[in-house]
């Protein structure tokens, strides 16, 4: 499907910060609370009170521009952004206007199926205070809103992509590498069912025509709740757009800024409210807050405490482990702490390959039929890396060492106590030569058979030696039978 | 350079004031006066002043991330013109036109 149009995309995401109390006061953040339980004079915007800035709020943020690969002000300050909104208690946002605590970053994105990589440029990062909510409920026809300001004064950081994203799946791409990013960093929860990460996007499609490239009116599309709903809601937009254009030939300039609303039941985006313009909100520096200078000492220190990152990570992990790239992406991607197991394991177990299988494949399952994380399961790394160990040393094969795991994970017993009580200590190779012979004698026609030219045949043998003794190395017992019916001739 | 009644109006409305038409006249004419003031300000030779943020020497303050009791909501809710115990009351919000 060639369109004749390349999608412009840029994003603006909200994420809550982690942080006990709120960013001016000394309320809870606690998500849940009953309706307007967590607020004090501060936050519900009565006259003569005084905001003083959370110090761990503002260590975060830094912290989170640093791995964004931001440029740090040293120099920071905080404006007010007026406007008129009954969740908005001071009727004005404590915000960052024009110096804003870091700019100029980026965030590499890499895409899983190509593995190729691209920087999305971010514009900048900065700091400020969360409003209120308002809840509309229409169904019992009352014509009142109701308002609860728990959240209102939360921390929020504003994160402002350049439109450097080209496609709603690469949209969805860089959010997810950026919640990511954001969960190593231990800033955010990310949760988007609690709304503590929240996005908006510009989106807008440069189209080719005759005349040449033309770009249509950006629109903002706001109330997206995942990140699907935003590779959908940016699908639909594009389409529509462009379906917009052939209509009215309207272009970027001509008409006013739009915002639309995604509605999720509907699938489509709908017409809100004219965005009023940025000189509009008539920001001034808020005499309330000094500005915040930072020195090379604290920026220093809070670099050391970003760690290592995704994107590092991943790289290391395949050049250590030797693992691909699909399975660094997919064992980052489940946290740092599944990540300390892998590598513990692959230590133990000394095959890079079959960790990275294991916690996939054996772990993933555990973990998700008891619903519980990495820190929670009953094995330690080091306990199922004595039972893997055994695979490539040819002393139990996948399928027992299945066995012993789920027989561990059922018990208390260690490996070494499973694998003798379950028979499955390896067999010499007299012991496997006395099973084949035996078998070989009890089976003429078999061996008639395989004599005769069906090689096939010797499938039956492996069978019944596996009957014999589970432990037995099927490749192994093929091979002998085969070689004492032709030491028979 | 000066304020037009048409911009004290557009600036009246975003600060939800109501102003009548003699109100919006006195407006302009008093605000046009200290945007003169601030026209005469301008011509002060600041090129090598560095431009200042804020009159306090003050900067960096910051408290500690601790929590502190929240009101009980009946006294904050108590402000409030309309309230149903539990939520503030304001009419109706609507997001979409």
């Amino acid at each position: 499907m060639n369109q004749p149009y390349e999608i412009v995309i840029g994003l603006e995401v909200h994420v809550q910060l982690l942080t006990e109390s709120k960013l001016f006061c000394g309320c809870s953040t606690k998500f849940g609370a009953p309706p307007n339980t967590q607020t004090c004079p501060v936050c519900i915007g009565m006259p003569g009170v005084l905001p003083v800035m959370n110090r761990k709020a503002f260590e975060l943020a830094l912290k989170t521009a640093l791995a964004l690969n931001c440029e740090i002000a040293r120099f920071t300050k905080w404006d007010r952004k007026n406007y008129y909104y009954p969740d908005l208690p001071k009727g004005y946002q404590i915000s960052q206007y024009d110096l804003p605590l870091s700019r100029n970053g980026y965030l590499e994105i890499r895409d899983p199926s190509t593995g190729s990589c691209r920087r999305v440029r971010i514009i900048r990062v900065h700091l400020e205070e969360d409003a209120g909510k308002s809840m509309h409920d229409e169904v019992a026809g009352k014509a009142d809103s109701r308002i609860d300001l728990n959240r209102a004064g939360t921390p929020l950081l504003e994160i402002v992509t350049r439109p450097d994203i080209r496609s709603p799946a690469e949209a969805k791409l860089f959010l997810t590498e950026l919640k990511l990013l954001l969960n190593y960093l231990e800033v955010s929860d990310c949760n988007m069912q609690e709304g503590s990460l929240r996005v908006d996007a510009n989106i807008n499609l440069h189209v080719t025509t005759p005349e040449g490239v033309v770009p249509t009116p950006i629109v903002e599309v706001k109330n997206m709740n995942s990140f699907r709903a935003v590779e959908r809601a940016l699908s639909y937009e594009a389409a529509r757009q462009y379906a917009e254009f052939l209509e009215t030939g309207k272009r970027l300039g001509e008409v006013p800024k739009q915002t639309r609303g995604w509605d999720e039941d509907a699938q489509i985006t709908r017409e809100q409210r004219t965005k009023e313009e940025s000189s509009d909100y008539r920001y001034f520096p808020d005499p309330d807050l000094v500005p915040v200078i930072t020195s090379e000492a604290e920026l220093q220190a809070i670099r050391t405490s970003v760690g290592e990152l995704p994107a590092a990570l991943r790289s290391r992990l395949e050049s250590t482990w030797g693992i691909t790239a699909y399975d660094s992406e997919v064992l980052v991607h489940q946290g740092r702490a599944f990540v300390d197991y892998f590598e513990q394991l692959a230590r133990v177990c000394g095959d890079g390959k079959l960790a990275a299988n294991w916690m996939q494949q054996d772990i993933a399952r555990v973990l998700n039929d008891q619903e519980i994380t990495i820190e929670q399961f009953r094995l330690s790394a080091d306990q199922l890396g004595e039972l893997l160990r055994m695979i490539p040393e040819r002393r139990l094969d996948t399928r027992r060492a299945r066995e012993v795991f789920n027989k561990m994970l059922e018990t208390r017993q260690t490996t070494a106590e499973l694998v003798a009580q379950m028979g499955s200590v390896e067999l010499d190779d007299r012991q496997i030569e006395d099973i084949c012979r035996r078998l070989l004698a009890e089976n003429p026609k078999t061996v008639s058979d395989i004599k005769s030219g069906k090689i096939k045949a010797v499938g039956g043998l492996v069978g019944q030696a596996k009957k014999i003794n589970p432990n037995v190395d099927p490749a192994r017992v093929r091979e002998l039978c085969l070689r004492l019916i032709e030491e028979m001739d | 350079m000066g304020i037009s009644v048409e911009e004290v109006r557009k600036v009246a409305m975003l600060a939800r004031l109501l102003l009548d038409d003699e109100e919006l006249q006195a407006m302009s004419e008093q605000l046009t006066k200290i945007l003169d003031y601030m026209e005469l300000l301008r011509r002060v030779e600041t090129s090598n002043v560095e431009p200042l943020a804020h009159p306090l020497e003050l900067v960096s303050v910051f408290r500690p991330d601790q929590l502190a009791a929240s009101l009980p909501r009946e006294q904050a809710l108590a402000c409030a013109p309309r309230h149903d115990g539990q939520c503030y009351l304001v009419p109706a919000v609507l997001g979409e036109l």
